[in-house]
């Protein structure tokens, strides 16, 4: 029964959680399990190198793969230059680099 | 009966008071020069901005009691029991005190700073801790700290805390409430000032404190941005360029101030783990002291006849602490009158 408030969502302009492909992020917390302690703090996204040159957010883009949403990271991986900057800062000790570098295995498979 | 009190600050201070209420001796040991410990370094208090050294002062007053010496300038060293159930206290002074008790009130210390490297603490000029902010508050010197008051200030919270780089996993608990106190106070002193608070969570967890951040934006205009601090720099004019990602827009954000206060976290007191060792009394992870159980065992340590009161465990705030250090009185008095010989 609905409540009186009811219950309606866009579909194109949400999350689907329930229809997404959860393969992705089921690879990531298996090959990556520090990617699980993220807490979304930003500072890998103040102190990557490549977010400062063009439009590219790591934590963004990371945090849309745990949700099931990979587009935007297929299109957008390729901006990351492996600095390691990202690595230095994580208060929450996430090995970014191995996340990034299975993200980009997962998608380079995927094309295939 | 005699108790010996390692710690002299608000804890140790309480707890002294209401077990020479109860008819026991009470030696209470002081590392300084006078007790308080770190409320000395305080200006007010959360949520009802009650003047410290009022608090103190109290505090102090209620030492006068024929049952209580005091040993200020004497740093406990070491714990030792020289028979069942009894305990001989070295002081650095040489002197060794007895009691068939001792509570631990060993409280915390403030972060070093320095060993956030790129927050500039002692580098850059206008980089300044919470703690130093207090003492402004209370030469009430902020603006003119560096000639004409500061235009734009930024409070940067979690230094030293929730920070794997600096190995302490642990919320301080205090910080956030205190940034929005500080806040608030920073603008009545400064009307034009712009605030901002650089933040990753809002951890509000007292009576009144989520409260007082609300009034902070209605009342105060102080503005909260979520994010943490990745790096800061000085520019020529000795201000202090800050970098941190806006996550609530998703954007990196650059912002320049005139202040930039580090919200430093609470770690356990050096002397808590030496004297717990001595008498093998287990840490956390973290150097603070664990109870004998987190909820029916607070107070009490794995070594009966050993207790604790206060920020010694874990960071507390004052109401937390004083009430756990008349709880504590209480564990002890239960202890000697042989109703809780827990073993
Ligand atoms: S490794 Fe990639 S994501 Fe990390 S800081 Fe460098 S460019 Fe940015
Ligand atoms: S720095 Fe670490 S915790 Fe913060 S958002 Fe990036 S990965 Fe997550
Ligand atoms: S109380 Fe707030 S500022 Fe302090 S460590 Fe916890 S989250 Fe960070």
């Amino acid at each position: 029964m609905p409540t009186l408030w009811g219950y309606s969502i866009s579909a194109a302009r949400s999350i689907d959680y329930d229809k997404n492909d959860q393969s992705f992020l089921r690879r990531l917390a298996h090959s990556c399990p520090s990617s699980k302690l993220c807490i979304g703090c930003g500072g890998c996204t103040a102190a990557c190198s490549a977010g400062n040159l063009t439009e590219f957010n790591i934590r963004q883009l990371q945090m849309l793969v745990k949700r099931g949403e990979t587009r935007e990271t297929a299109e957008q991986l390729h901006k990351c230059m492996l600095c390691g900057k990202c690595l230095l800062v994580c208060p929450r000790g996430v090995d970014t680099r191995k996340m990034i570098l299975s993200m980009k295995r997962f998608l380079r498979e995927h094309d295939q | 009966m005699n108790i010996v009190i390692i710690g002299g600050g608000p804890a140790g201070s309480e707890a002294a008071y209401r077990l020479a209420g109860e008819g026991y001796t009470v030696d209470l040991v002081e590392k300084e020069n006078s007790i308080g410990g770190n409320l000395n370094n305080w200006h007010q208090l959360f949520p009802d901005r009650k003047s410290a050294a009022g608090l103190v002062k109290e505090l102090q007053q209620r030492l006068n009691h024929p049952g209580i010496t005091l040993h200020i300038d004497a740093e406990a060293r070491e714990i030792a029991e020289s028979a069942p159930g009894k305990f001989a206290v070295k002081l650095s002074n040489k002197t060794v005190l007895h009691g068939s008790a001792v509570l631990l009130a060993t409280g915390y210390k403030v972060f070093d700073a320095k060993r956030k490297e790129e927050y500039g603490y002692g580098i850059y000029k206008r980089v300044i801790t919470s703690a130093e902010l207090e003492n402004l508050f209370t030469n009430r010197a902020l603006a003119t700290l560096y000639g004409e008051a500061p235009k734009r200030i930024g409070f940067i919270h979690c230094v030293g805390s929730r920070d794997e780089k600096i190995c302490n996993y642990h919320c301080s608990k205090l910080c956030c409430v205190t940034a929005v106190k500080q806040a608030i106070e920073v603008r009545e002193m400064l009307p034009e000032v712009e605030i901002f608070c650089f933040y990753m969570d809002m951890r509000m967890f007292g009576p009144g404190y989520e409260e007082m951040y609300r009034e902070a934006q209605e009342r105060y205009d102080i503005k909260f941005i979520r994010g943490r601090l990745s790096e800061a720099a000085e520019n020529i004019h000795g201000q202090v360029v800050v970098k941190v990602e806006d996550t609530l827009v998703g954007k990196p954000l650059r912002m320049t101030l005139d202040l930039m206060v580090l919200m430093v976290g609470m770690e356990a007191a050096d002397g808590s783990g030496k004297l717990a060792g001595s008498v093998q009394v287990p840490l956390y992870p973290n150097g603070f002291i664990r109870p004998a159980d987190p909820h029916t065992g607070t107070n009490l340590t794995a070594r009966p006849g050993i207790f604790t009161a206060g920020s010694c465990t874990s960071p507390m705030n004052l109401t937390d602490t004083l009430t756990d250090a008349r709880s504590a009185a209480w564990q002890i008095k239960k202890w000697l009158t042989g109703s809780d010989k827990h073993a």
